[in-house]
C-alpha cells in the first residue's frame, strides 16, 4: 500500500515523463536510422558528444537554444561519419559504429577537460525551466504531470507521431522504408539509397543531440562523463523491443521510464531493500528477453546492416 | 577518366602490414591537430608519451603488464569475429572471469597450490559461460549477437556493482570491493621489483597459441570455413551453429583470463572499475591486427603504450589524458577506412561508354 502511495503522486509521473524524454529523442532517431537499414551504434557516443557540446555552447554563450542548437548540430556531425563510414565506404556497421562511439565519448572527455579544466567545482549553468502552458497546467493531476514540463519534453512527445506520419504517409517516408526494406527496388524506382540513408542518419543525429542537450540541460545542470550512462544503448533496445515502430518504441521507453521512476522512489524512500543496480539493469535484462522471444516474428528492416553498391547486385 | 573502385582478388601481405601502421600514423597526425588545439608541441607530446612508457626497465616492465588485458581481449575479439560471431561482450566476459577468480581465490577450504590453477579454470569457464549465452540465442533464436553481447556488459556490469555493494562487500576496508584473495593465489612474479605477473606470461603464449589453433586445427578451420561463408560451410558438412558455439566459447575463455590476470596479478580483488574498457579496446586491437592473434601483440603493446604514456604525457605538456580515448577511437576509424582497400582497389580509368546496366 505504501508503494502504491509512493506511485500515485504528480511529482512521480512528472519525472516519468522528463526520464522518458531522452529515450524518445534517442529511440525515435535510431528508428530512422534502422528503417533506412543503418544500425547505428555510435549513438552512445553521439548523445554524449552533443551533451558536452551544448553544455558548452549554453555556459558561453548563457543561451540555452543555442546551446541546444549546437548539440543538434554535434549530433549531426555524428550521423555524418556514420554515413560516410557506412554509406559511402560501405563498411560494416557494428564496427563503424563502435569506432563513432570511441571516437566521439573519447571527443567530449577531451574537449570538456581542455575548455573547462580541472576545477574543484564543476561548471554549470543555469539550466531549462518548465514551460507552463496557460489554462491545461491547471487542471488537476493532469496538468502539473503532463502541462508543466520542459519544452523538450512536449517536443519529444510531438515527434513520435510525426515521425510516424512521416514514416507511414509521406512519398519520403516511403522511400526511407523501401530503402531499409529492398533497396534494389528503391534504386530501380529511382530513388538514391545513399542519399536517402545519409538523411536518415542526418536526422538520426539530429534527434540523438536533443536527446544528449535534454541530459545536460534540462535533467541536470552539468556535463559529467556519466550523463549519458548506456542511454544510447538503452535506446538501440528500445527500438528492438518497440519492434521498428515509433509508437511501440514510446512505450517501451515509458515502461523503461516507469521502471526506473519507481527505483529512484523506492531508493529515497528506503522502503524495499533491493540493490538499486537491479532495476539499472532491467531494461537489459527485459531486452534480451524480448528479442529471444519475438526474434521469429521480429520485423526488422530487411535490409538491416547491409551495405549497398549499385555495382554489386 | 574517372576514379573506380573494383573488387580484389586476394589481399597481399604487405597490405596487411603496411595498412595497420598507415593507419596508426594517420592517427597519430589527426590526434596531434588535437595536442597542437591544446597548446602543445605534438613532438613533444608523442615524445613523452612514447618514451614513458618504454624509457626505463620499469616503466617497459609496466608496459607489459598493461598489454596483457589488452592481448586477451583482442585474441577473444578475433577467434570471435573471424567465425562472424561479433562479440562486443569481451568487457562483461572479462568482468565474470574476475569474479569467478576472486571468488576461487579466497576459499580458505581449498589446499593453496590448487588456488591459482582453481582460479584459470573458473574464470576461463565463466568467461566462456557469458559468451556461450549470448552465441546460443544467436544460432537458435536468430537474435543479434551485437546487441546482446552489448547489453549483457551491462547487466553483468550492474550484477558485480550489486554484488559489490552488499553481500560481496569487503568486510575489512567497506569499500564496495571483495575482500582480498588469498596470498597462495597471488600470481608468482617473475622479475623482482616489478609487477611482471603470470598473467604476463600467458598472455604472450596465448597469442602463439590461438594463432596455431586457428591455422593448424580442425576447429580453426572450421571457424575460418563458417566466417567465409556459412552456407558453404554448412553444405561441406561443418555444423555452423556448433562451429560458432565452440567459436564463442573460446572468444569468452580467453576475455574471462583477462579478468583472472588483473585480479591474480594486479588487484588481488575485484572492483567496479576493474576494467577501463579493456573489452572495447579489444575491438580496436583485433581490427588493427586485421584478425591474426599474432597481430594481436604488437597492436596491444601499441595501445598498453599509449594508454601508460598519456598519464605522464599529460602531466609533462597539460594536454587532457584522454587523448589516449581519442587515439583508439580515430585507430578504429582510420582502419576501417584503410581495410577498403583490402577489398577494392582503386584504379584511375577511362569510362567505357556502355548501355548502363539497370
Amino acid at each position: 500500500m505504501e508503494i502504491l502511495s509512493q506511485i500515485l503522486q504528480v511529482g512521480f509521473f512528472a519525472a516519468l515523463l522528463r526520464i522518458a524524454t531522452p529515450l524518445i529523442f534517442g529511440t525515435i532517431g535510431e528508428l530512422y536510422a534502422e528503417r533506412a537499414g543503418v544500425l547505428n551504434l555510435g549513438i552512445e557516443g553521439i548523445m554524449m558528444f552533443s551533451a558536452m557540446a551544448g553544455f558548452s555552447g549554453a555556459y558561453f554563450t548563457h543561451s540555452l537554444w543555442f546551446g541546444v542548437l549546437v548539440a543538434v548540430l554535434a549530433g549531426m556531425l555524428g550521423g555524418l561519419l556514420m554515413a560516410v563510414l557506412c554509406v559511402s565506404l560501405g563498411l560494416s556497421q557494428h564496427v563503424s559504429g563502435i569506432g563513432t562511439t570511441l571516437l566521439f565519448s573519447g571527443l567530449s572527455f577531451f574537449l570538456y577537460r581542455l575548455i573547462f579544466g580541472q576545477p574543484s567545482t564543476i561548471p554549470v549553468i543555469e539550466p531549462f525551466r518548465t514551460v507552463n502552458i496557460p489554462w491545461l497546467a491547471k487542471i488537476p493531476i493532469i496538468g502539473p504531470v503532463l502541462f508543466d514540463q520542459y519544452a523538450l519534453v512536449y517536443l519529444a512527445f510531438l515527434i513520435v507521431p510525426v515521425t510516424s506520419w512521416i514514416l507511414y504517409h509521406t512519398p519520403w517516408g516511403l522511400n526511407l522504408r523501401t530503402v531499409g526494406e529492398n533497396p534494389q527496388a528503391a534504386n530501380s524506382a529511382g530513388v538514391s539509397v545513399a542519399a536517402t540513408r545519409y538523411q536518415a542518419l542526418l536526422i538520426a543525429g539530429m534527434f540523438m543531440g536533443l536527446g544528449g542537450a535534454f541530459l545536460s540541460m534540462a535533467q541536470y545542470n552539468a556535463f559529467t562523463f556519466g550523463v549519458i550512462s548506456g542511454r544510447g544503448w538503452i535506446s538501440i533496445a528500445l527500438v528492438v523491443f518497440g519492434q521498428w515502430s515509433p509508437y511501440k518504441s514510446m512505450a517501451g521507453a515509458l515502461l523503461f521510464a516507469f521502471i526506473d521512476a519507481l527505483q529512484l522512489r523506492l531508493q529515497a524512500s528506503n522502503m524495499i531493500h533491493i540493490p538499486y543496480q537491479v532495476f539499472l539493469m532491467m531494461p537489459f535484462v527485459l531486452t534480451i528477453l524480448a528479442m529471444a522471444l519475438v526474434s521469429r516474428n521480429a520485423r526488422a528492416p530487411a535490409a538491416l546492416l547491409r551495405p549497398f553498391r549499385k555495382e554489386e547486385r | 577518366m574517372r576514379w573506380r573502385l573494383e573488387i580484389r582478388d586476394a589481399t597481399p601481405l604487405w597490405l596487411n602490414v603496411l595498412l595497420p601502421l598507415l593507419a596508426i600514423l594517420a592517427t597519430l597526425i589527426l590526434c596531434g591537430g588535437l595536442i597542437v588545439l591544446a597548446g602543445a608541441n605534438m613532438f613533444d607530446a608523442y615524445a613523452t608519451m612514447f618514451s614513458s612508457a618504454l624509457s626505463s626497465k620499469f616503466a617497459l616492465t609496466e608496459t607489459l603488464v598493461k598489454a596483457t588485458p589488452l592481448i586477451f581481449t583482442g585474441l577473444a575479439v578475433t577467434i570471435a569475429f573471424k567465425a562472424k560471431f561479433w562479440n562486443i561482450g569481451a568487457e562483461g566476459q572479462l568482468l565474470t572471469g574476475a569474479m569467478a577468480a576472486a571468488y576461487v581465490g579466497a576459499l580458505e577450504a581449498l589446499p593453496g597450490w590448487s588456488l591459482i590453477p582453481l582460479m584459470l579454470l573458473a574464470g576461463a569457464a565463466a568467461g566462456a559461460a557469458t559468451a556461450i549465452f549470448p552465441a546460443y540465442l544467436k544460432t537458435r533464436y536468430k537474435v543479434d549477437d551485437v546487441v546482446t553481447t552489448l547489453l549483457l556488459n551491462f547487466v553483468i556490469l550492474y550484477a558485480m556493482t550489486a554484488l559489490l555493494d552488499g553481500v560481496w562487500k569487503d568486510p575489512i576496508s567497506g569499500y564496495p570491493d571483495s575482500p582480498d584473495i588469498l596470498s597462495a593465489a597471488e600470481f608468482p612474479v617473475f622479475l623482482a621489483r616489478t609487477r611482471l605477473h603470470l598473467g604476463v606470461l600467458l598472455a604472450f603464449i596465448g597469442a602463439p597459441l590461438v594463432w596455431f589453433v586457428m591455422k593448424r586445427t580442425t576447429l580453426g578451420f572450421a571457424i575460418e570455413a563458417v566466417g567465409e561463408n556459412a552456407h558453404a560451410a554448412a553444405f561441406s558438412g561443418h555444423k555452423t551453429s556448433v562451429v560458432i558455439l565452440a567459436s564463442a566459447a573460446v572468444s569468452g575463455l580467453l576475455a574471462g583470463l583477462a579478468g583472472v590476470g588483473e585480479v591474480g596479478g594486479l588487484h588481488f580483488q575485484v572492483m567496479a572499475t576493474i576494467s577501463p574498457g579493456y573489452g572495447y579496446t579489444g575491438i580496436v586491437i583485433a581490427m588493427l591486427a586485421r584478425l591474426n592473434p599474432l597481430g594481436v601483440l604488437p597492436a596491444a603493446l601499441f595501445f598498453a603504450v599509449i594508454i601508460t604514456g598519456a598519464d605522464s604525457m599529460s602531466r609533462a605538456t597539460g594536454v587532457p589524458v584522454f587523448l589516449a580515448d581519442v587515439i583508439q577511437g580515430t585507430a578504429l576509424v582510420t582502419m576501417l577506412i584503410g581495410l577498403m582497400f583490402t577489398r577494392y582497389r582503386l584504379r584511375w580509368q577511362r569510362v567505357v561508354h556502355s548501355v548502363q546496366e539497370m
